[in-house]
């Protein structure tokens, strides 16, 4: 064997044991980074997929006022017009999240955060809102107020 | 006779060998001039840190980190725990205080490129010392889990949602989940007493051990200027005068812990409306006012998204400033650095006031 060759194969040997090194050290890292990471992905939970719910008595609503009802984990507000007439929309401003309430003297939909303004079809009519509020039904059985998703 | 502090120094001396960390702590001198009293903020800011440590560890006796009994319980260190109003009313001032120690330090660092080589590390970890302060504030805001900071959580939350690509993982991680409920609360407590005191004490150590071993820097040009330059040494005689600034900060903090008690507000229902008058915290509100001024969308870009990233973009060359600003590191003086500084400085202040106001 040659001196230079010998080198060579030193310098082979080197560097297969830097990849081994290299290699073991990214897998000894993601083997701890992985489930840290896992670990705090919150869980799914099968929460249990609200179709309707009920919402009080008609006869206690005030005709032009507006209440926030539970829809699931989600707040839903329910409005009864100075029309008289009821609607419900998600209460989730579509802005950055804060939950929207009924504006009697401006007769909208009002949201105290950044002062969001949707009309009483949950139209974005002003303010930072970039899209409407979703709709619900509005069902009444024997002066129950019952709202189910708009499907 | 010897006193028994000499024999105990003697003890430890002998086997730890005290007397290189008494050269170490000795052989730094504080430059005199006209800008020496910028020196003294940093120690106020360290100060008010220790403060937010004890502080924040009595409040943990009592305080309970759940939907359920968070706002009870800090009704209860309020009303029923002997100091316990002033115990929470100093945690809540000093951490405001704190940040304006920090931020004033910053400024002062940044105005005398006190950051030019060799201290671009010291300015790195004070850097990210800030960030972590505003984490803090935004953290504990949520913790009396009261109406103002549970939306005020949400809109933050989401602020950091809308970043393209990482920002809903980067949500949900915050929140601990979907939404902000209870889940958010046990994670904004463990940000706020283990995972960020953590992080910054190794980052104070860092910090705190180069100040000690490069010393202070001059502003640039002092030295030819001036001839002889005067100074004075750390240890003892500016310590001391840092200790009788303490002693100040320290009343000046009780005065306003006990003439203006923290309020605690209304307990937050997730299933209420939000109130007026929702405001992140002062240091945020600059940042917030100018999302306001940026209109729905720009050129197919949403305007929020678009000032997100704009303001990223300037925190990060801001922190980068060492390795931008050659000029100073030469030792010369480099206007347009004092000039981008001025102008941030205007800006931040116009906008807390029209945000503050609004
Ligand atoms: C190791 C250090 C710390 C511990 C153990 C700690 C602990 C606590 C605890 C238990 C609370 C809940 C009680 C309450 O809300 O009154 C709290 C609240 C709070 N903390 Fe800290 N804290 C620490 C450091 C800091 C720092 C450095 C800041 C700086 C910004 C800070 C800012 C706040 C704020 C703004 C609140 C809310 C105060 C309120 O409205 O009641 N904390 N902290
Ligand atoms: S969250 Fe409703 S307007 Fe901003």
């Amino acid at each position: 064997m040659t001196e230079s060759t010998a080198e060579k194969v030193q310098e082979e040997r080197r560097d297969l044991l830097k990849w081994l090194l290299g290699g073991s050290l990214v897998a000894w890292i993601a083997s701890v980074a992985y489930p840290i990471l896992a670990y705090l992905q919150p869980p799914k939970q099968n929460e249990v997929a609200v179709q309707s719910i009920k919402a009080g008595k008609l006869s206690e609503i005030e005709l032009d006022s507006g209440r926030i009802v539970k829809f699931g984990t989600k707040p839903v507000i329910l409005i009864r017009t100075n029309t008289n007439e009821l609607k419900a929309f998600t209460a989730t401003c579509t802005h950055l999240d804060c939950t929207v309430q009924y504006s009697k003297e401006k007769g909208i939909i009002w949201c105290a955060c950044h002062n969001g303004q949707y009309d009483l079809t949950g139209r974005n009519i002003g303010g930072p809102p970039p899209k409407p509020l979703e709709e619900f039904r509005v069902l009444i059985q024997e002066d129950e107020v019952l709202i189910s998703k708009n499907t | 006779m010897k006193t028994i502090w000499e024999k105990l120094y003697k003890w430890i001396d002998e086997r730890v060998d005290l007397a290189d960390l008494v050269e170490f702590m000795g052989k730094k001198y504080v430059p005199i001039h006209r800008h020496s009293i910028w020196y003294y903020f940093g120690g106020v800011t360290l100060f008010l840190f220790l403060i937010q440590v004890v502080s924040g560890i009595l409040l943990l006796m009592y305080y309970k980190g759940s939907e359920d009994l968070a706002f009870e319980s800090i009704q209860f260190i309020m009303s029923k725990v002997q100091f316990g109003w002033l115990i929470r009313s100093i945690h809540s001032w000093a951490a405001n205080l704190f940040i304006l120690a920090a931020v004033i330090h910053m400024f002062s660092v940044y105005f005398t490129k006190a950051y030019r080589k060799p201290r671009e590390i010291t300015w790195l970890t004070g850097m990210f010392m800030l960030f972590l302060g505003m984490g803090f504030g935004f953290s504990g805001y949520l913790l009396p889990w009261n109406e103002l900071a549970f939306f005020a959580t949400k809109v933050g939350t989401d602020i950091a949602g809308a970043v393209p690509i990482v920002g809903k993982p980067i949500m949900v991680l915050l929140r601990g989940g979907e939404d902000v409920t209870g889940a958010t609360l046990s994670r904004m407590f463990g940000f706020h007493v283990a995972i960020f005191p953590g992080i910054f004490a190794v980052l104070l150590g860092i910090h705190l051990v180069l100040v000690q071993r490069q010393g202070m820097s001059e502003p640039i040009g002092h030295s030819e200027s001036g001839g002889d330059l005067k100074t004075m040494p750390f240890f003892p005689n500016f310590l001391l005068r840092d200790l009788l600034l303490w002693l100040i900060v320290l009343n000046v903090l009780a005065i306003l812990a006990v003439l203006f008690p923290w309020e605690l507000g209304v307990k937050a229902d997730p299933f209420a409306s939000a109130p007026a008058g929702i405001k992140p915290e002062w240091y945020f509100l600059f940042m917030f006012q100018s999302l306001k001024y940026i209109p729905a969308e720009v050129l197919y870009i949403e305007g929020e998204i678009l000032g997100i990233l704009l303001f990223g973009l300037a925190f990060a060359l801001w922190t980068m400033v060492p390795f931008w600003d050659r000029k100073s590191n030469f030792g010369q003086e480099n206007k347009v650095v004092t000039y981008v500084g001025l102008f941030v400085v205007a800006f931040v202040i116009a906008l807390t006031i029209l945000g503050w106001t609004a």
